[in-house]
Protein backbone atom coordinates (compact mmCIF):
# COMPACT_ATOMS: atom_id res chain seq x y z
CA UNK A 1 0.00 0.00 0.00
CA UNK A 2 1.23 3.49 -1.05
CA UNK A 3 2.54 5.69 1.77
CA UNK A 4 2.07 9.60 3.08
CA UNK A 5 5.44 11.36 3.92
CA UNK A 6 4.87 10.75 7.36
CA UNK A 7 4.50 7.25 6.99
CA UNK A 8 7.37 7.05 4.68
CA UNK A 9 9.85 8.56 7.01
CA UNK A 10 8.34 6.71 10.35
CA UNK A 11 8.33 3.47 8.96
CA UNK A 12 12.49 3.85 7.73
CA UNK A 13 13.05 5.47 11.57
CA UNK A 14 11.38 2.61 12.86
CA UNK A 15 12.97 -0.23 11.08
CA UNK A 16 9.62 -1.60 10.29
CA UNK A 17 6.17 -0.77 7.68
CA UNK A 18 4.46 1.51 10.41
CA UNK A 19 0.62 2.14 9.98
CA UNK A 20 -1.55 5.20 11.08
CA UNK A 21 -2.61 4.85 14.46
CA UNK A 22 0.01 2.41 15.28
CA UNK A 23 2.24 3.64 18.47
CA UNK A 24 6.07 2.92 17.16
CA UNK A 25 9.44 3.53 18.65
CA UNK A 26 11.33 5.41 16.43
CA UNK A 27 15.24 6.51 16.23
CA UNK A 28 15.76 10.29 16.49
CA UNK A 29 18.50 11.84 14.11
CA UNK A 30 18.42 15.25 15.11
CA UNK A 31 17.38 16.75 18.99
CA UNK A 32 16.61 19.87 20.41
CA UNK A 33 16.07 22.28 23.58
CA UNK A 34 15.37 25.82 23.70
CA UNK A 35 15.73 27.97 26.80
CA UNK A 36 12.58 27.37 28.10
CA UNK A 37 12.57 24.06 28.21
CA UNK A 38 15.92 22.87 28.02
CA UNK A 39 16.96 23.09 31.69
CA UNK A 40 13.95 20.58 32.54
CA UNK A 41 15.16 18.37 30.33
CA UNK A 42 18.87 18.47 31.82
CA UNK A 43 17.32 17.70 35.07
CA UNK A 44 15.58 14.85 33.72
CA UNK A 45 18.48 13.47 31.94
CA UNK A 46 20.56 13.43 34.98
CA UNK A 47 17.76 11.77 36.91
CA UNK A 48 18.10 8.82 34.54
CA UNK A 49 21.83 8.84 34.86
CA UNK A 50 22.59 8.93 31.15
CA UNK A 51 26.19 10.35 30.14
CA UNK A 52 26.20 11.39 26.90
CA UNK A 53 23.51 12.09 24.22
CA UNK A 54 23.04 9.86 21.33
CA UNK A 55 21.23 11.54 18.25
CA UNK A 56 23.47 12.89 15.72
CA UNK A 57 23.14 16.04 16.60
CA UNK A 58 21.70 17.50 20.02
CA UNK A 59 21.28 21.33 19.91
CA UNK A 60 20.61 23.71 23.16
CA UNK A 61 19.65 27.01 21.84
CA UNK A 62 19.34 29.88 23.99
CA UNK A 63 17.11 31.86 21.69
CA UNK A 64 13.77 32.77 24.16
CA UNK A 65 15.36 35.29 26.46
CA UNK A 66 18.78 35.73 24.53
CA UNK A 67 20.31 38.02 25.62
CA UNK A 68 19.13 37.27 29.14
CA UNK A 69 16.47 40.10 31.03
CA UNK A 70 17.22 38.50 34.08
CA UNK A 71 19.14 36.47 36.66
CA UNK A 72 16.51 33.77 36.98
CA UNK A 73 17.13 33.36 32.75
CA UNK A 74 20.76 33.49 33.27
CA UNK A 75 21.28 30.75 35.58
CA UNK A 76 18.73 29.04 33.25
CA UNK A 77 21.09 29.44 30.43
CA UNK A 78 24.22 28.19 32.33
CA UNK A 79 22.46 25.20 33.29
CA UNK A 80 22.52 24.60 29.07
CA UNK A 81 25.88 25.85 28.91
CA UNK A 82 27.37 23.20 31.23
CA UNK A 83 25.56 20.66 29.62
CA UNK A 84 26.89 21.66 26.55
CA UNK A 85 30.37 21.07 28.04
CA UNK A 86 30.12 17.75 29.33
CA UNK A 87 28.65 15.97 26.70
CA UNK A 88 28.53 15.96 22.62
CA UNK A 89 25.65 18.13 22.59
CA UNK A 90 26.30 21.96 21.32
CA UNK A 91 24.81 25.09 22.85
CA UNK A 92 23.68 27.75 20.22
CA UNK A 93 24.12 30.94 22.31
CA UNK A 94 23.15 34.40 22.35
CA UNK A 95 23.08 36.26 18.77
CA UNK A 96 22.74 32.88 16.47
CA UNK A 97 18.94 33.18 16.53
CA UNK A 98 15.79 30.70 16.58
CA UNK A 99 16.20 27.31 16.55
CA UNK A 100 14.23 26.37 13.99
CA UNK A 101 15.65 29.05 11.10
CA UNK A 102 19.22 27.58 12.34
CA UNK A 103 18.26 24.44 12.14
CA UNK A 104 16.97 24.50 8.53
CA UNK A 105 20.10 26.86 7.55
CA UNK A 106 22.33 23.98 8.93
CA UNK A 107 21.30 20.34 9.75
CA UNK A 108 18.04 19.16 9.03
CA UNK A 109 17.77 17.24 6.20
CA UNK A 110 14.93 15.67 4.25
CA UNK A 111 14.21 11.93 5.42
CA UNK A 112 15.41 12.94 9.29
CA UNK A 113 13.46 12.92 12.39
CA UNK A 114 13.82 15.34 13.95
CA UNK A 115 12.10 16.17 17.76
CA UNK A 116 12.60 19.67 19.48
CA UNK A 117 11.02 20.44 23.22
CA UNK A 118 9.24 23.40 20.91
CA UNK A 119 6.18 22.91 19.28
CA UNK A 120 6.93 25.03 16.08
CA UNK A 121 9.70 22.21 15.67
CA UNK A 122 7.39 21.68 13.31
CA UNK A 123 9.14 23.94 10.65
CA UNK A 124 11.34 21.18 9.42
CA UNK A 125 8.80 19.39 7.39
CA UNK A 126 9.55 22.17 4.87
CA UNK A 127 12.63 20.70 4.06
CA UNK A 128 10.93 17.04 3.74
CA UNK A 129 11.94 15.87 7.40
CA UNK A 130 9.38 14.69 9.75
CA UNK A 131 9.90 17.25 12.69
CA UNK A 132 7.57 17.89 15.37
CA UNK A 133 7.29 19.12 19.00
CA UNK A 134 7.24 17.64 22.26
CA UNK A 135 8.04 18.11 25.86
CA UNK A 136 11.09 18.41 28.34
CA UNK A 137 10.68 14.52 29.65
CA UNK A 138 10.95 13.36 25.92
CA UNK A 139 13.77 15.29 25.18
CA UNK A 140 15.41 13.98 27.98
CA UNK A 141 14.70 10.58 26.31
CA UNK A 142 15.86 11.31 22.85
CA UNK A 143 19.23 12.83 24.08
CA UNK A 144 19.27 9.75 26.33
CA UNK A 145 18.32 6.78 24.62
CA UNK A 146 18.33 8.20 20.77
CA UNK A 147 14.53 7.30 20.63
CA UNK A 148 11.31 8.14 21.10
CA UNK A 149 7.75 6.67 21.41
CA UNK A 150 5.45 8.55 18.51
CA UNK A 151 1.71 7.93 17.66
CA UNK A 152 1.80 7.47 13.70
CA UNK A 153 -0.52 10.04 12.54
CA UNK A 154 -3.36 10.15 9.97
CA UNK A 155 -2.33 12.83 7.16
CA UNK A 156 -4.46 15.26 6.08
CA UNK A 157 -3.61 16.67 2.52
CA UNK A 158 -3.87 19.86 1.38
CA UNK A 159 -3.74 20.70 -2.69
CA UNK A 160 -2.89 24.04 -3.17
CA UNK A 161 -4.08 25.31 -6.44
CA UNK A 162 -4.22 28.41 -8.75
CA UNK A 163 -1.50 31.35 -9.21
CA UNK A 164 -0.49 33.98 -5.84
CA UNK A 165 -1.81 37.36 -6.21
CA UNK A 166 1.02 40.17 -5.51
CA UNK A 167 0.82 41.29 -2.10
CA UNK A 168 -0.45 37.72 -0.93
CA UNK A 169 2.07 35.34 0.55
CA UNK A 170 2.77 31.72 2.21
CA UNK A 171 2.10 33.39 5.36
CA UNK A 172 -1.47 34.72 3.94
CA UNK A 173 -2.12 30.92 2.98
CA UNK A 174 -1.47 29.08 5.90
CA UNK A 175 -3.63 31.97 8.13
CA UNK A 176 -6.43 31.43 5.55
CA UNK A 177 -6.06 27.56 6.31
CA UNK A 178 -6.01 27.73 9.52
CA UNK A 179 -8.73 30.47 9.51
CA UNK A 180 -11.26 27.54 7.45
CA UNK A 181 -10.61 24.30 9.46
CA UNK A 182 -9.75 25.56 13.00
CA UNK A 183 -7.34 25.36 15.36
CA UNK A 184 -8.08 22.29 16.40
CA UNK A 185 -8.57 21.26 12.52
CA UNK A 186 -5.76 18.82 12.08
CA UNK A 187 -4.87 17.63 15.89
CA UNK A 188 -2.75 14.84 16.41
CA UNK A 189 -2.59 14.36 12.70
CA UNK A 190 0.38 15.32 9.87
CA UNK A 191 -0.55 17.52 7.13
CA UNK A 192 1.08 17.41 4.14
CA UNK A 193 1.02 20.01 1.40
CA UNK A 194 1.26 19.39 -2.43
CA UNK A 195 -0.10 21.61 -5.63
CA UNK A 196 1.02 24.00 -7.97
CA UNK A 197 1.31 26.76 -5.82
CA UNK A 198 4.55 25.16 -4.21
CA UNK A 199 6.47 25.57 -7.28
CA UNK A 200 5.89 29.62 -6.95
CA UNK A 201 7.02 29.34 -3.52
CA UNK A 202 10.96 29.65 -2.41
CA UNK A 203 11.89 27.52 0.30
CA UNK A 204 11.82 30.32 2.48
CA UNK A 205 7.96 31.25 2.06
CA UNK A 206 7.78 27.32 2.49
CA UNK A 207 8.84 26.97 6.19
CA UNK A 208 6.12 29.62 7.33
CA UNK A 209 3.78 27.01 6.12
CA UNK A 210 5.23 23.62 7.89
CA UNK A 211 5.99 26.14 11.07
CA UNK A 212 2.51 26.97 11.36
CA UNK A 213 1.36 23.71 11.33
CA UNK A 214 0.92 23.35 15.11
CA UNK A 215 -1.25 26.39 15.03
CA UNK A 216 -4.21 23.83 13.38
CA UNK A 217 -3.14 21.27 15.76
CA UNK A 218 -1.17 19.20 13.58
CA UNK A 219 1.98 16.90 14.75
CA UNK A 220 4.07 17.81 11.42
CA UNK A 221 3.92 20.43 8.38
CA UNK A 222 5.32 18.14 5.62
CA UNK A 223 6.23 19.40 2.27
CA UNK A 224 7.81 17.39 -0.50
CA UNK A 225 11.46 17.96 -1.06
CA UNK A 226 12.17 19.89 -5.08
CA UNK A 227 14.78 21.53 -6.84
CA UNK A 228 14.14 24.47 -4.86
CA UNK A 229 14.59 22.67 -1.79
CA UNK A 230 18.02 21.49 -3.37
CA UNK A 231 19.20 25.01 -4.39
CA UNK A 232 18.48 25.90 -1.04
CA UNK A 233 20.71 23.39 0.66
CA UNK A 234 23.25 24.32 -1.55
CA UNK A 235 23.67 28.11 -0.99
CA UNK A 236 24.48 27.07 2.44
CA UNK A 237 26.72 24.51 1.17
CA UNK A 238 24.77 21.48 1.98
CA UNK A 239 23.66 20.23 -1.50
CA UNK A 240 24.58 16.53 -0.16
CA UNK A 241 22.41 16.68 2.17
CA UNK A 242 19.63 16.31 -0.34
CA UNK A 243 16.98 13.72 -0.79
CA UNK A 244 14.06 13.28 -2.97
CA UNK A 245 10.84 13.17 -0.63
CA UNK A 246 7.57 12.37 -1.68
CA UNK A 247 4.49 10.45 -1.27
CA UNK A 248 3.90 7.51 -2.92
CA UNK A 249 1.01 8.26 -5.28
CA UNK A 250 -1.44 6.02 -4.06
CA UNK A 251 -0.72 7.33 -0.84
CA UNK A 252 -4.34 7.05 1.91
CA UNK A 253 -4.99 10.62 2.97
CA UNK A 254 -7.72 10.53 5.79
CA UNK A 255 -8.89 14.07 3.99
CA UNK A 256 -7.88 16.02 1.27
CA UNK A 257 -8.56 20.07 1.53
CA UNK A 258 -8.49 21.58 -2.02
CA UNK A 259 -7.59 25.48 -1.65
CA UNK A 260 -7.26 27.88 -4.27
CA UNK A 261 -5.17 30.31 -3.21
CA UNK A 262 -5.70 32.65 -6.74
CA UNK A 263 -8.48 35.14 -5.09
CA UNK A 264 -7.04 35.17 -1.71
CA UNK A 265 -6.30 38.56 -0.07
CA UNK A 266 -4.34 39.08 3.21
CA UNK A 267 -5.43 37.69 6.10
CA UNK A 268 -5.05 38.72 9.69
CA UNK A 269 -5.42 36.75 13.06
CA UNK A 270 -7.60 38.72 15.44
CA UNK A 271 -7.28 38.00 19.03
CA UNK A 272 -7.04 35.87 21.16
CA UNK A 273 -6.82 32.69 18.37
CA UNK A 274 -4.66 31.81 15.45
CA UNK A 275 -7.99 30.66 13.72
CA UNK A 276 -9.76 33.84 14.46
CA UNK A 277 -9.15 35.33 10.71
CA UNK A 278 -10.41 38.05 8.38
CA UNK A 279 -9.80 39.04 4.99
CA UNK A 280 -7.80 42.50 4.88
CA UNK A 281 -11.13 43.96 3.49
CA UNK A 282 -12.54 43.42 6.91
CA UNK A 283 -9.36 43.90 9.13
CA UNK A 284 -7.86 47.78 7.69
CA UNK A 285 -8.71 50.28 10.13
CA UNK A 286 -7.89 48.78 13.34
CA UNK A 287 -5.41 50.99 15.41
CA UNK A 288 -2.43 49.72 16.48
CA UNK A 289 0.48 50.73 19.07
CA UNK A 290 3.36 48.15 18.38
CA UNK A 291 4.37 45.60 14.97
CA UNK A 292 7.17 43.27 15.35
CA UNK A 293 8.57 41.64 12.18
CA UNK A 294 10.89 38.43 12.59
CA UNK A 295 10.88 34.88 14.42
CA UNK A 296 10.88 31.39 13.03
CA UNK A 297 7.59 32.15 11.18
CA UNK A 298 8.76 35.61 9.24
CA UNK A 299 11.71 36.61 10.45
CA UNK A 300 13.81 35.13 7.26
CA UNK A 301 15.93 37.38 4.78
CA UNK A 302 12.99 37.41 2.29
CA UNK A 303 10.66 38.57 4.54
CA UNK A 304 13.01 41.14 5.77
CA UNK A 305 13.63 42.23 2.03
CA UNK A 306 9.55 42.34 1.75
CA UNK A 307 9.58 44.49 4.65
CA UNK A 308 12.02 47.04 3.25
CA UNK A 309 10.46 47.12 -0.36
CA UNK A 310 7.68 48.54 1.32
CA UNK A 311 9.57 50.80 4.32
CA UNK A 312 11.90 52.14 1.91
CA UNK A 313 11.62 56.08 1.85
CA UNK A 314 8.99 56.00 4.68
CA UNK A 315 8.67 56.63 8.18
CA UNK A 316 6.73 54.19 10.95
CA UNK A 317 3.88 56.05 12.18
CA UNK A 318 5.59 57.82 14.92
CA UNK A 319 2.65 56.73 17.28
CA UNK A 320 3.94 53.18 17.07
CA UNK A 321 6.92 51.14 18.15
CA UNK A 322 8.58 49.14 14.84
CA UNK A 323 10.52 46.61 16.20
CA UNK A 324 12.53 43.71 13.63
CA UNK A 325 14.36 40.85 14.75
CA UNK A 326 16.15 38.49 12.13
CA UNK A 327 15.94 35.58 12.94
CA UNK A 328 19.30 34.18 12.92
CA UNK A 329 22.91 35.23 12.47
CA UNK A 330 22.62 34.65 8.68
CA UNK A 331 19.94 36.32 8.28
CA UNK A 332 21.35 39.41 10.01
CA UNK A 333 23.90 39.35 8.07
CA UNK A 334 22.28 39.68 4.79
CA UNK A 335 20.32 42.26 6.15
CA UNK A 336 22.95 44.66 6.85
CA UNK A 337 25.19 43.99 3.93
CA UNK A 338 21.85 44.55 1.30
CA UNK A 339 21.06 48.05 2.98
CA UNK A 340 18.05 47.02 4.48
CA UNK A 341 19.04 48.42 7.99
CA UNK A 342 19.60 51.71 6.62
CA UNK A 343 15.96 51.39 5.19
CA UNK A 344 14.57 50.08 9.12
CA UNK A 345 16.75 52.55 10.68
CA UNK A 346 15.54 55.52 8.52
CA UNK A 347 11.81 54.08 8.95
CA UNK A 348 12.32 54.62 12.78
CA UNK A 349 12.89 50.88 13.24
CA UNK A 350 14.20 48.96 16.66
CA UNK A 351 16.35 46.63 15.31
CA UNK A 352 17.12 43.52 18.12
CA UNK A 353 19.63 40.74 17.88
CA UNK A 354 18.66 37.36 16.23
CA UNK A 355 15.93 35.51 18.16
CA UNK A 356 12.83 34.99 19.49
CA UNK A 357 12.53 38.49 20.16
CA UNK A 358 9.10 39.53 22.16
CA UNK A 359 7.40 36.90 20.33
CA UNK A 360 7.36 35.21 24.22
CA UNK A 361 6.33 37.86 26.45
CA UNK A 362 9.55 38.09 28.23
CA UNK A 363 11.55 40.68 26.67
CA UNK A 364 11.67 43.30 23.81
CA UNK A 365 8.36 44.74 23.30
CA UNK A 366 6.08 43.24 26.41
CA UNK A 367 2.57 45.02 25.81
CA UNK A 368 0.99 47.74 27.84
CA UNK A 369 -2.21 47.22 29.20
CA UNK A 370 -5.07 48.11 26.55
CA UNK A 371 -2.19 48.32 23.92
CA UNK A 372 -2.53 46.11 20.11
CA UNK A 373 0.32 44.68 18.43
CA UNK A 374 0.26 43.93 14.91
CA UNK A 375 3.06 40.68 14.56
CA UNK A 376 4.04 38.48 11.53
CA UNK A 377 4.33 35.78 14.49
CA UNK A 378 2.56 32.75 14.60
CA UNK A 379 0.43 32.94 17.56
CA UNK A 380 -1.80 35.18 19.29
CA UNK A 381 -2.85 33.66 22.81
CA UNK A 382 -4.12 35.92 25.41
CA UNK A 383 -0.98 36.94 27.67
CA UNK A 384 1.82 35.57 24.84
CA UNK A 385 3.56 38.68 24.88
CA UNK A 386 3.82 38.89 28.03
CA UNK A 387 0.54 40.68 29.15
CA UNK A 388 -3.34 39.15 29.35
CA UNK A 389 -4.66 42.98 28.67
CA UNK A 390 -2.65 42.89 25.48
CA UNK A 391 -3.92 42.08 22.24
CA UNK A 392 -2.24 40.18 19.24
CA UNK A 393 -3.08 40.43 15.99
CA UNK A 394 -0.86 38.50 12.98
CA UNK A 395 -0.01 38.42 9.60
CA UNK A 396 2.18 38.77 7.29
CA UNK A 397 5.41 40.91 6.59
CA UNK A 398 4.22 42.72 4.10
CA UNK A 399 0.78 43.90 6.01
CA UNK A 400 2.75 44.57 9.36
CA UNK A 401 5.39 46.70 7.04
CA UNK A 402 2.47 48.60 5.82
CA UNK A 403 0.53 49.05 9.15
CA UNK A 404 3.57 50.22 10.65
CA UNK A 405 3.29 53.20 7.87
CA UNK A 406 0.06 54.27 8.79
CA UNK A 407 -0.28 53.14 12.52
CA UNK A 408 -3.32 50.76 11.82
CA UNK A 409 -4.22 47.86 9.87
CA UNK A 410 -3.62 48.37 6.79
CA UNK A 411 -3.59 46.76 2.87
CA UNK A 412 -0.14 45.84 1.52
CA UNK A 413 -1.16 45.98 -1.69
CA UNK A 414 -1.50 49.95 -1.52
CA UNK A 415 2.56 49.84 -0.73
CA UNK A 416 3.30 47.61 -3.69
CA UNK A 417 5.66 49.23 -6.63
CA UNK B 1 -7.24 2.99 38.78
CA UNK B 2 -10.29 4.89 40.43
CA UNK B 3 -10.30 9.05 40.73
CA UNK B 4 -12.45 10.20 42.82
CA UNK B 5 -13.00 14.07 43.07
CA UNK B 6 -15.00 18.06 42.38
CA UNK B 7 -15.32 19.40 39.16
CA UNK B 8 -13.32 22.82 38.31
CA UNK B 9 -15.56 24.04 34.89
CA UNK B 10 -13.50 26.18 31.95
CA UNK B 11 -14.23 26.85 28.78
CA UNK B 12 -12.62 25.99 25.30
CA UNK B 13 -8.81 26.48 23.86
CA UNK B 14 -7.64 26.91 27.43
CA UNK B 15 -3.55 27.60 25.81
CA UNK B 16 -0.48 26.80 27.73
CA UNK B 17 0.01 30.89 28.10
CA UNK B 18 -3.19 30.68 30.12
CA UNK B 19 -2.07 27.37 32.10
CA UNK B 20 1.43 29.01 32.43
CA UNK B 21 1.49 32.61 31.30
CA UNK B 22 5.33 34.03 29.06
CA UNK B 23 5.49 36.64 32.08
CA UNK B 24 6.60 33.65 34.43
CA UNK B 25 8.85 33.03 32.56
CA UNK B 26 11.86 32.86 34.60
CA UNK B 27 10.12 30.97 36.73
CA UNK B 28 10.48 27.67 35.13
CA UNK B 29 13.05 26.52 36.85
CA UNK B 30 10.96 26.58 40.11
CA UNK B 31 7.99 24.80 39.43
CA UNK B 32 6.15 25.43 43.12
CA UNK B 33 6.36 29.07 42.64
CA UNK B 34 5.07 28.87 38.89
CA UNK B 35 2.34 26.35 40.21
CA UNK B 36 0.92 29.20 42.58
CA UNK B 37 0.26 30.72 39.21
CA UNK B 38 -1.32 27.98 37.48
CA UNK B 39 -3.72 28.85 35.13
CA UNK B 40 -4.27 32.09 36.18
CA UNK B 41 -5.09 33.97 33.11
CA UNK B 42 -7.97 31.64 32.85
CA UNK B 43 -9.25 31.81 36.25
CA UNK B 44 -7.65 34.08 38.69
CA UNK B 45 -8.81 32.47 42.02
CA UNK B 46 -7.81 28.31 40.74
CA UNK B 47 -4.28 28.43 41.78
CA UNK B 48 -5.29 29.25 45.91
CA UNK B 49 -8.59 27.64 45.99
CA UNK B 50 -7.56 23.97 43.98
CA UNK B 51 -7.90 20.97 46.31
CA UNK B 52 -5.65 17.39 45.95
CA UNK B 53 -7.62 15.42 43.94
CA UNK B 54 -9.98 18.02 41.91
CA UNK B 55 -10.61 17.62 38.40
CA UNK B 56 -11.06 19.92 35.82
CA UNK B 57 -13.26 19.26 32.99
CA UNK B 58 -12.81 21.95 30.07
CA UNK B 59 -13.91 22.51 26.37
CA UNK B 60 -12.28 21.58 23.44
CA UNK B 61 -8.06 21.82 22.67
CA UNK B 62 -7.28 22.30 25.82
CA UNK B 63 -3.93 22.74 26.29
CA UNK B 64 -2.76 24.22 22.64
CA UNK B 65 0.00 26.20 22.13
CA UNK B 66 3.71 25.98 23.54
CA UNK B 67 5.33 22.42 24.10
CA UNK B 68 6.21 23.74 27.57
CA UNK B 69 5.79 20.61 30.06
CA UNK B 70 5.70 22.76 33.29
CA UNK B 71 1.65 23.18 32.33
CA UNK B 72 0.38 19.76 33.14
CA UNK B 73 3.11 19.84 35.72
CA UNK B 74 2.17 22.18 37.11
CA UNK B 75 -1.43 21.60 37.12
CA UNK B 76 -0.90 18.09 38.14
CA UNK B 77 1.75 19.87 41.52
CA UNK B 78 -1.45 21.66 42.62
CA UNK B 79 -3.69 18.67 43.07
CA UNK B 80 -5.36 18.05 39.89
CA UNK B 81 -6.08 14.54 39.02
CA UNK B 82 -7.28 14.00 35.65
CA UNK B 83 -8.55 16.95 33.47
CA UNK B 84 -11.47 15.71 30.56
CA UNK B 85 -12.04 17.62 28.20
CA UNK B 86 -13.61 17.78 24.87
CA UNK B 87 -10.43 17.53 22.96
CA UNK B 88 -6.71 17.90 23.79
CA UNK B 89 -3.97 19.25 22.17
CA UNK B 90 -1.34 17.12 20.93
CA UNK B 91 1.89 17.96 22.61
CA UNK B 92 -0.07 18.97 25.66
CA UNK B 93 -1.66 15.52 25.64
CA UNK B 94 2.02 13.71 25.16
CA UNK B 95 3.20 15.80 28.01
CA UNK B 96 0.72 14.84 30.06
CA UNK B 97 1.38 11.16 29.90
CA UNK B 98 4.82 11.44 30.18
CA UNK B 99 4.48 13.16 33.48
CA UNK B 100 1.60 10.63 34.68
CA UNK B 101 -1.58 13.01 34.49
CA UNK B 102 -4.51 11.60 32.75
CA UNK B 103 -6.15 13.14 30.11
CA UNK B 104 -9.67 11.88 29.41
CA UNK B 105 -12.00 12.71 25.82
CA UNK B 106 -15.69 12.95 26.35
CA UNK B 107 -17.94 14.51 24.12
CA UNK B 108 -20.45 15.74 26.57
CA UNK B 109 -18.42 17.56 28.68
CA UNK B 110 -20.71 20.25 28.79
CA UNK B 111 -23.29 18.15 30.84
CA UNK B 112 -20.53 18.32 33.83
CA UNK B 113 -20.64 21.78 35.80
CA UNK B 114 -18.71 23.02 38.70
CA UNK B 115 -18.38 21.37 41.82
CA UNK B 116 -20.12 18.26 40.16
CA UNK B 117 -18.50 14.86 41.63
CA UNK B 118 -16.89 12.85 39.30
CA UNK B 119 -15.45 9.48 39.49
CA UNK B 120 -13.14 8.07 37.08
CA UNK B 121 -11.99 4.78 35.76
CA UNK B 122 -9.37 4.83 33.35
CA UNK B 123 -8.49 1.25 32.62
CA UNK B 124 -12.46 0.58 31.74
CA UNK B 125 -13.15 4.33 30.52
CA UNK B 126 -16.00 5.10 32.84
CA UNK B 127 -16.65 8.81 34.37
CA UNK B 128 -19.79 8.67 36.43
CA UNK B 129 -21.08 11.91 37.90
CA UNK B 130 -22.62 10.44 41.54
CA UNK B 131 -24.19 14.17 41.46
CA UNK B 132 -26.00 13.70 38.63
CA UNK B 133 -26.07 10.38 38.44
CA UNK B 134 -25.25 9.92 35.14
CA UNK B 135 -22.67 7.75 33.59
CA UNK B 136 -20.22 8.48 30.33
CA UNK B 137 -18.13 6.14 28.82
CA UNK B 138 -14.85 7.37 26.89
CA UNK B 139 -11.93 4.97 24.81
CA UNK B 140 -9.50 3.71 27.37
CA UNK B 141 -5.81 5.22 26.38
CA UNK B 142 -3.99 2.44 24.36
CA UNK B 143 -1.93 0.35 26.49
CA UNK B 144 1.58 1.77 26.44
CA UNK B 145 0.14 5.01 27.24
CA UNK B 146 -2.02 3.45 30.40
CA UNK B 147 0.97 1.99 31.48
CA UNK B 148 2.98 5.00 31.69
CA UNK B 149 0.18 6.38 33.99
CA UNK B 150 -0.33 3.64 35.83
CA UNK B 151 3.72 3.99 36.59
CA UNK B 152 3.45 7.48 37.31
CA UNK B 153 5.00 8.83 34.27
CA UNK B 154 7.66 8.13 32.01
CA UNK B 155 10.44 8.98 34.45
CA UNK B 156 9.14 5.86 36.95
CA UNK B 157 8.52 3.77 33.91
CA UNK B 158 11.43 3.71 31.89
CA UNK B 159 13.62 3.47 35.08
CA UNK B 160 11.56 0.07 36.07
CA UNK B 161 11.83 -0.88 32.60
CA UNK B 162 15.20 0.76 30.81
CA UNK B 163 13.31 1.39 28.02
CA UNK B 164 9.85 1.52 25.74
CA UNK B 165 8.31 -1.69 25.90
CA UNK B 166 6.17 -1.60 22.92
Amino acid sequence: MGKTIAEKILSEKAGKDVIPGEIIVARVDLALVQDGTGPLTVEVFDKFGFKDVKPDKAILFIDHAAPSPRKELSNAHNILRDFAKRTRAMVSDVGEGVSHQIMAEKYVKPGDLLVGADSHTCTGGGLGAFSTGMGSTDLALAFGLGKVWLKVPETFLFELKGKLPEGVYSKDIILHIIGTIGADGATYKAMEFTGEVLEQLSQEARLTISNMAVEAGAKAGLIPTDETTRAYLKAYGRENDFREIKADPDAKYEKVFTIDVSNLEPVVSFPHTVDNTKKISEAKGVKIDQVFIGTCTNGRIEDLRIAASILKGRKKHPDIRLIIVPASRDVYKKALKEGLFDIFIDAGAAIMAPGCGPCVGVHEGVLGDKERVLSTQNRNFLGRMGNPKGEIYLASPATAAASAITGEITDPRDYLQ
Amino acid sequence: MILKGKVWKFGDDISTDHIAPGRYFHLRTNLPELAKHVLEDAREDFASKVEKGDIIVAGRNFGLGSSREHAPRIIKLAGVAAIIAKSFARIFYRNAVNIGLPLIEIKEADEIDEGDVLEIDLANGIVKNTTKGKEYKFVPMPKFMLDVINEGGIENYISKYGDYKI
